[in-house]
């Protein structure tokens, strides 16, 4: 290399390294990674875990948050909470829907079923609504930042969503600090992009009550509701990665077959020139 | 596609055809027996892992589009029923949208390839225009793709990116209405996004052949950049070019599946799972990250009709290249100066798509600047002058020499001592 190309590219990489440095802004706090158990390639939901999620979306976040692209039925299906159909079922009657109306043209309600959508929140807020939770976890993350970000391309991290969100329902701090002020109603959140997050905090120890053993504190809550949002946003992981294993091992073994064969094509070309089949002048491109 | 076929067919059914429908004689001409240069390496093997992403992305666009509704209060909601109610539509889903990034990110090293080689010069500059005419198609298609989940980012980026027409003199508004079918980015909008995003591969798959034919017509460029002068210096295409494509195809695709299967959001962003909402901007707008580079030349100029201009000029100046660069030397490989500005644009425009996804302020302009000030200077100043100053290294005298030494007997009918690999 030459002293001017060192010189170009000692100036790219100065200004590349400093400019992060040079444009600092605003920055919420990283949240902590958890271990999930369907993280990695082999990763699978576990089962207890969405069925508590499930609770907690139940008793505290379907207040007033919907999951209007779930259905009853997903409760039941393959790579989920694990329920049986019988509880599924059990779950949708305790939810009422109306359909139609009667002679008298009152709405006839009815008991829920597999097939009806998750119900919408009971609590109605006039201006902003609460945000819709079903793809909730994969539509929110956090910059990890350079190299951060490289390295999760083979470390496969792909849990920032969760992790966020995990991160956020415990981030409440009651007394903000010093100087800031909120606007009215909203709460100081340290992972919230602007730290004014307008949901109070939902969680609290023993609000939900857990029959499996579990600990009754706001960081359990936290990660199985997280997990369960995950599922919720993408019921088809576990099969996605089980696929992705047996499409690897076909690949890899494609691969080197293709190899050996291309090797062994290539063999005589590389050392025999006159070996090849000799092949009409038409053939070769013109002469330009 | 060059000479008269020596295809003879066997069978009475393809003797009859062919008499009336040359087809097999010109797949066999076209993919048989056509001669490449024996020197090709892996870099070459990725026009055919295009044309395979071609075909991948049209066939999984095609399932999709039967399950999608295009409208903007259901084209959020039909993606997800995509992806949670209809049979391996994740995997459709997540192999169309990882496809688009695998797609780019094959033409790009097809197009580095091109030019570390000099592939664009005499004769093949029709061949390399119209590679720089499927860039442009490929740009257009994947971002009216990316507008029809109906995301937040979706609509923020149709919203950016057609308003970019609004900086031309006088009809910029006009235009942009225009091409919004109304005044603001609506259904009408989406509708259109979504017939293009229809035609367009079709296009491209038109433009391939093209493409394909002039190849055909030029033959390719080699590693050495000297054309194939003897019997010796070119192999079949079938079995030696098509296995290595397909050696490498395979190897492409344990990358591709990677992203579809263990990580297919990494290269999308969390915010176009969020439904669009015309009334709330996201906090930064950031295209997909095979337009960064692009991007990045956009805002690096405080003047909006400039920004865009020079936008539009860093890809249209590809198009020229074939008569900026002035060397008659093609490669890389025989030109010591040339080869260190080169990787100094890759890394340029790498560094570039990296601007582009950080927000405009601070030293990333800066930075953003120079970065453009040299992608455009690379093309107008610097390779024109290489190519009149620059001492280039003496070229083989044949592929043959270059592949096996000297002293190998071009077109020898005689076989050589095994020990003249090089």
């Amino acid at each position: 290399m030459t002293t001017i190309t060192r010189a170009i590219l000692a100036l790219v990489f100065s200004a590349a390294v400093a400019a992060p440095a040079l444009a600092q802004e605003h920055e919420n706090p990283l949240p902590p990674k958890n271990k999930w158990s369907f993280a990695g390639p082999f990763g699978k939901y576990d089962r207890a875990q969405l069925q508590r999620g499930f609770k907690v979306y139940q008793e505290v976040c379907l207040q007033c948050h919907g999951m209007q692209l779930l259905s009853f039925r997903n409760l039941a299906e393959p790579g989920g909470p694990g329920f049986t159909q019988a509880q599924a079922e059990a779950v949708a009657a305790q939810y009422k829907y109306q359909e139609g109306v009667d002679d008298a043209g009152k709405p006839i309600e009815r008991e829920g079923r597999l097939a009806d959508l998750f119900p919408p929140p009971l609590v109605k807020f006039p201006t902003a609504t609460p945000p819709d939770m079903s793809v909730i976890a994969k539509g929110r993350g956090y910059e990890r930042g350079f190299p951060w970000w490289v390295f999760d391309m083979f470390t496969q991290y792909q849990e920032h969503g969760v992790d966020y969100i995990t991160a956020l329902l415990q981030g409440y701090e009651a007394n903000p600090p010093a100087g800031v002020t909120l606007p009215p109603g909203a709460s100081y959140n340290k992972y919230f992009p602007s730290n004014a997050i307008a949901m109070p905090p939902p969680l609290s120890d023993k609000r939900v009550e857990y029959t499996d053993g579990s600990p009754q504190t706001v960081e359990q809550y936290a990660k199985d509701i997280s997990a369960f949002l995950m599922w919720a946003a993408e019921p088809h992981l576990e099969a996605r990665k089980r696929i992705g294993f047996q499409v690897f091992i076909f690949l890899i073994v494609l691969a080197g077959l293709l190899y050996f064969t291309k090797k062994n094509v290539w063999h005589t070309v590389e050392l025999h020139p006159s070996k090849l089949e000799p092949r009409a002048p038409s053939e070769y491109p013109k002469k330009t | 596609m060059t000479g008269h076929s020596t295809y003879q067919p066997q069978n009475a059914f393809m003797k009859w055809l062919e008499r009336r429908l040359p087809i097999a004689g010109l797949v066999y001409s076209s993919f048989v027996v056509y001669p490449v240069p024996r020197n090709l390496n892996y870099w070459w093997t990725f026009g055919g892992i295009l044309s395979f992403m071609l075909g991948v992305q049209i066939i999984t666009g095609i399932v999709l589009a039967m399950h999608y509704t295009p409208h903007v209060d259901f084209a959020f909601n039909s993606v997800e029923q995509i992806m949670r109610d209809v049979n391996y539509g994740w995997l459709l889903r997540y192999v169309h949208s990882n496809g688009a990034s695998m797609f780019f990110l094959a033409a790009y090293i097809h197009m580095f390839r091109g030019m570390y080689y000099g592939s664009y010069k005499e004769p093949r500059e029709v061949l390399w225009i119209l590679g720089v005419m499927l860039l442009l198609l490929m740009i257009m298609t994947g971002f009216m793709g990316y507008v029809l989940p109906w995301g937040q980012m979706s609509f923020w980026a149709a919203k950016v990116i057609t308003s970019l027409f609004s900086a031309i003199p006088l009809f910029g508004e006009s235009i942009v209405t225009w091409l919004w079918g109304g005044y603001a980015v609506g259904n009408p909008t989406l509708n259109r996004f979504y017939s293009l995003h229809y035609l367009l591969p079709f296009v491209i798959a038109g433009v391939v052949g093209l493409h394909i034919w002039a190849l055909h017509m030029v033959g390719q460029n080699n590693p050495d950049g000297v054309e194939p002068k003897t019997e010796t210096d070119t192999v079949a295409f079938t079995p030696y070019a098509t296995i290595k494509d397909s050696f490498l195809l395979a190897v492409f695709l344990i990358l591709f599946a990677w992203f579809v299967f263990y990580i297919p959001n990494f290269l999308g962003h969390p915010d176009n799972y969020i439904p669009a909402n015309p009334a709330q901007t996201p906090p930064h707008i950031v295209p997909e990250w095979y337009y960064l580079p692009f991007y990045a030349i956009l805002r690096a100029i405080p003047n909006k009709l400039l920004g865009v201009a020079a936008l539009g000029a860093s890809i249209v100046i590809l198009a020229f290249l074939p008569w900026l660069d002035t060397s008659k030397v093609r490669s890389a490989r025989y030109r010591p100066l040339y080869r260190q500005f080169f990787w100094i644009f890759v890394v340029v425009c790498v560094g570039l798509g990296w601007l582009g996804s950080k927000p405009p302020e601070g030293a990333y302009v800066i930075v953003a600047r120079v970065f453009t000030a040299y992608y455009f200077i690379y093309f107008v100043i610097i390779l024109p002058v290489l190519g009149l100053v620059e001492k280039t290294r003496p070229l083989p005298g044949s592929i043959t020499e270059s592949v096996l030494g000297k002293g190998v007997p071009i077109g020898a009918s005689a076989p050589t001592s095994s020990g003249a690999k090089a």
